[in-house]
């Protein structure tokens, strides 16, 4: 991250040039050390013990977002930076303020998006007494964190929090928390230059081993029935050119993970698109006959992998990744390759041949063509598949996308064809449902010559909808797509599944969402015929404000295809619909 | 297996939490931990004995060497090393008994502190193996009260210097 030296305008302390002596209190050198950090938008919700530092940002040089809730804010700083590709902020004050990013903070944590909470403390001498708001917050959010500290002495503070943004940035992406008490954030310290870092434990490899890259492209130019398994790693390591230029280099079918989609162009022949449970047939098969795997930022996640024991059963496995502990975690591997991905595929494209592998290819456009995602194009009803595809098609695939969690994120994810990198923003590993508006939110503010939607479900969208208020206070024209069932989709599909049909405790009673939209200041539009479809995805891409459209969908369509809990990936249900339905 | 992890850590509050959460949320047992300073005073050193196959060991030392504020990682599985067990055990010895009880201690190089009517209180180091031969023997007297370290431990001189 480049540093700007900047001051903030009308502060009371003076703040004079870099390398100078003066006098600051804790707070200062907090915002200023962010905007040397190159922080130009954070997000935040005030509090007793955080007050030094709002004093200190009200005329910062910084945009500033306010939550209608800490959990709103910290997914809007993750998704901020999944869109971005710069570290996300958020400020939050103590106890009840800094549990509720624990959620945000774990999302981040499990799909690895640089993040940096800053969290008001009480004073250093009441910690331990069970102060007024006192949440032993560095002990609760030490699980969800890359890195956690608590700050005592204001002399540290510029340190630490450069510490901070470092950690979260590089290595394996993710969240970091600095705790600030109250007294250490009005403390006055003089200050000199760049306090150095202390980081004697933190090292991060980059650059693969040699060998080990040569090893991994002799086993791709040798391999008939190559696949590669990319990951979210591609994406947070901007390694999308590398990956592209090592498919068609060496000609290998690219499969994603939901968190690697985009990274690749679904529109190329390569494209074998998502894997896993409610991943394509093609890909799954493509997976499980392969001769050689090439894993890329991916951590074989039991979403992806089923049943562990018989994935990729043929397959040689190479894997890459910048995290050493991801490496032979769930599946034994043969050539690891630790480092970035994208410096490490940059190596491997210099030492691949391009092969041919016809009769590899042809077995997958067969796959594909009798295995497409499907569904009924005939329906009476609004198919929420036709409604994605719908919106695929109106934005001729150039939106960003951020969803909740459940049947919604996986039609988003089967039926919106994503063509770049951080373009497709979900709560992979967490399954954190309320996300999608949030991290709406976020990414709109990150990327605002975009159109951002949020594919969202009913429940999901319950959980944190409250935040439509901040769109509209900060006129952000996101859109927010409810494929409305009336169910918590995915569950009511276990349910008829699996538990003989009994929908326990799988569904609510839902508000009207227009009028809800229409309440805090967006526009609302109900959709209730399928004919209609296109038009309101049309009204709603052209208005200017906060779009909610109600889409009553179908109630009872189910994803397919499915791998059950603890089967093979190639062992799916819903195959013989889908080839119903050619 | 039983393996030996030593690990240098930095010297700084958490960082025993940090450690001792992540053996809990990853399912990783424990058989002793015990953490101490060393010649500088930045670092402390854990010495963490664990048991697990291979595959589970892989993981504790990546796990580990993950954790931001620790600083090195190692198994000395398979090296030559000296490993330790500090104890205090008091066992209850009624006079009579006393000469028999004293010529077991010295037999196991164990060292008497602390002297009563009815106990006394024995200072023992060594291999585990041997602290717990000693408790076994021990037993029929009656134990009063056992405090181990659990394993410190470190690797012969000769590798050290090559």
């Amino acid at each position: 991250m480049k540093s700007k030296s900047r001051t903030s305008a009308g502060s009371a302390d003076q703040i004079t040039r870099r390398g100078e002596q003066a006098v600051k209190t804790g707070a200062q050198i907090v915002v200023d050390t962010l905007i040397e950090q190159g922080v130009e938008t954070m997000f935040g919700y005030t509090g007793g013990v955080v007050l030094p530092l709002f004093d200190r940002l009200y005329d910062a040089p910084i945009n500033f977002i306010v939550p209608r809730h800490e959990q709103g804010g910290c997914h809007m700083a993750d998704a901020y930076a999944r869109a971005s590709g710069k570290v996300g902020v958020m400020l939050a004050t103590s106890g009840p303020g800094a549990c509720n990013l624990v959620t945000g903070l774990a999302t981040a944590m499990m799909d690895s998006v640089p993040l940096v909470a800053l969290t008001g403390q009480v004073r250093t001498e009441l910690i331990g007494n069970d102060a007024f708001q006192e949440a032993d917050t560095t002990g609760i959010t030490r699980p969800v964190t890359k890195y956690n500290c608590i700050v005592k002495d204001v002399k540290d503070v510029a340190r630490i929090i450069r510490e901070a943004f470092y950690i979260a940035s590089t290595g394996r992406p993710g969240p970091v928390l600095v705790d600030l008490p109250v007294d250490v954030q009005v403390t006055k310290c003089s200050t000199g230059g760049p306090a150095e870092m202390k980081l004697p434990g933190y090292r991060v490899r980059t650059k693969g081993h040699a060998r080990q890259i040569s090893t991994a492209a002799e086993a791709i130019n040798k391999s008939k029935q190559p696949v590669l398994y990319v990951g979210g790693g591609v994406v947070s390591a901007n390694a999308s050119q590398e990956l592209r230029a090592l498919a068609e280099k060496a000609h290998l079918p690219v499969t994603m993970t939901l968190l690697g989609l985009g990274s690749y162009d679904q529109r190329r022949p390569e494209s074998l698109d998502m894997l896993g449970m409610h991943g394509a047939a093609y890909a799954n098969y493509a997976v499980q006959e392969c001769d050689l795997l090439i894993a890329v930022g991916a951590r074989f996640d039991d979403r992806v992998t089923g049943k562990v024991e018989t994935f990729a059963p043929n397959a040689k496995i190479i894997h890459i990744d910048i995290d050493p502990a991801s490496i032979s975690k769930n599946v034994s591997v043969d050539i690891p390759v630790v480092g970035d991905a994208k410096v490490i595929l940059g190596e491997l494209v210099k030492e691949v041949e391009y092969r041919e592998r016809k009769r590899w290819f042809n077995k997958i456009a067969e796959w594909k063509k009798k295995f497409a995602f499907r569904y009924d194009q005939d329906s009476s009803t609004i198919k929420p598949q036709f409604v994605v595809e719908e919106l695929c098609r109106q934005t001729k695939s150039g939106a960003i996308v951020t969803t909740g969690v459940g049947q919604n994120q996986m039609w988003a994810a089967q039926f919106y064809k994503f063509i770049r990198p951080r373009q497709f923003i979900s709560s992979g590993g967490l399954g954190t449902m309320g996300y999608g508006l949030p991290a709406a939110i976020g990414a709109q503010v990150a990327m605002p010559d975009v159109t951002v939607i949020d594919i969202d479900g009913d429940h999901s969208f319950n959980m944190t909808m409250t935040e439509l208020a901040t769109a509209v206070e900060h006129n952000l024209p996101i859109n927010v797509c409810i494929l409305n069932n009336g169910y918590m989709g995915m569950v009511r599909q276990w349910q008829e599944l699996f538990y003989n049909k009994r929908y326990s405790k799988s569904y609510l009673s839902n508000p009207d969402y227009a009028v809800i939209a229409r309440a805090l200041g967006a526009v609302g539009i109900t959709v209730d015929k399928k004919e209609e479809v296109p038009k309101a995805v049309k009204q709603m891409l052209a208005e200017k404000k906060p779009c909610v459209v109600d889409f009553r969908v179908e109630r009872e369509e189910n994803v397919w295809p499915m791998v059950p809990a603890g089967k093979s990936i190639d062992e799916m249900s819903g195959l013989d619909i889908l080839e119903r339905l050619i | 297996m039983k393996h030996i992890i030593s690990a240098l850590v930095e010297n700084k509050p958490g960082v025993l939490a940090h450690v001792a959460g992540m053996f809990a949320a990853r399912a990783f047992n424990i058989d002793s931990l015990v953490v101490g300073r060393t010649e500088d005073p930045q670092l402390s050193r854990m010495t963490i004995v664990v048991i697990g196959d291979d595959r589970v060991l892989e993981q504790v030392r990546k796990q580990l060497a993950k954790i931001v504020p620790v600083v090195k990682v190692q198994d000395f599985v398979g090296q030559p090393v000296v490993a330790r067990d500090l104890m205090l055990i008091a066992i209850s010895v009624p006079p009579e008994k006393r000469p028999e009880i004293l010529s077991l201690i010295e037999m196991f190089r164990g060292k008497v502190v602390d002297i009563s009517q009815k106990f006394v209180m024995v200072e023992i180091s060594g291999p585990e193996a041997k602290i717990e031969a000693f408790i076994n023997v021990c037993k029929p007297y009656g134990i009063k009260s056992v405090a181990r370290t659990g394993t410190i431990a470190m690797p012969r001189h000769a590798k050290i210097e090559a």
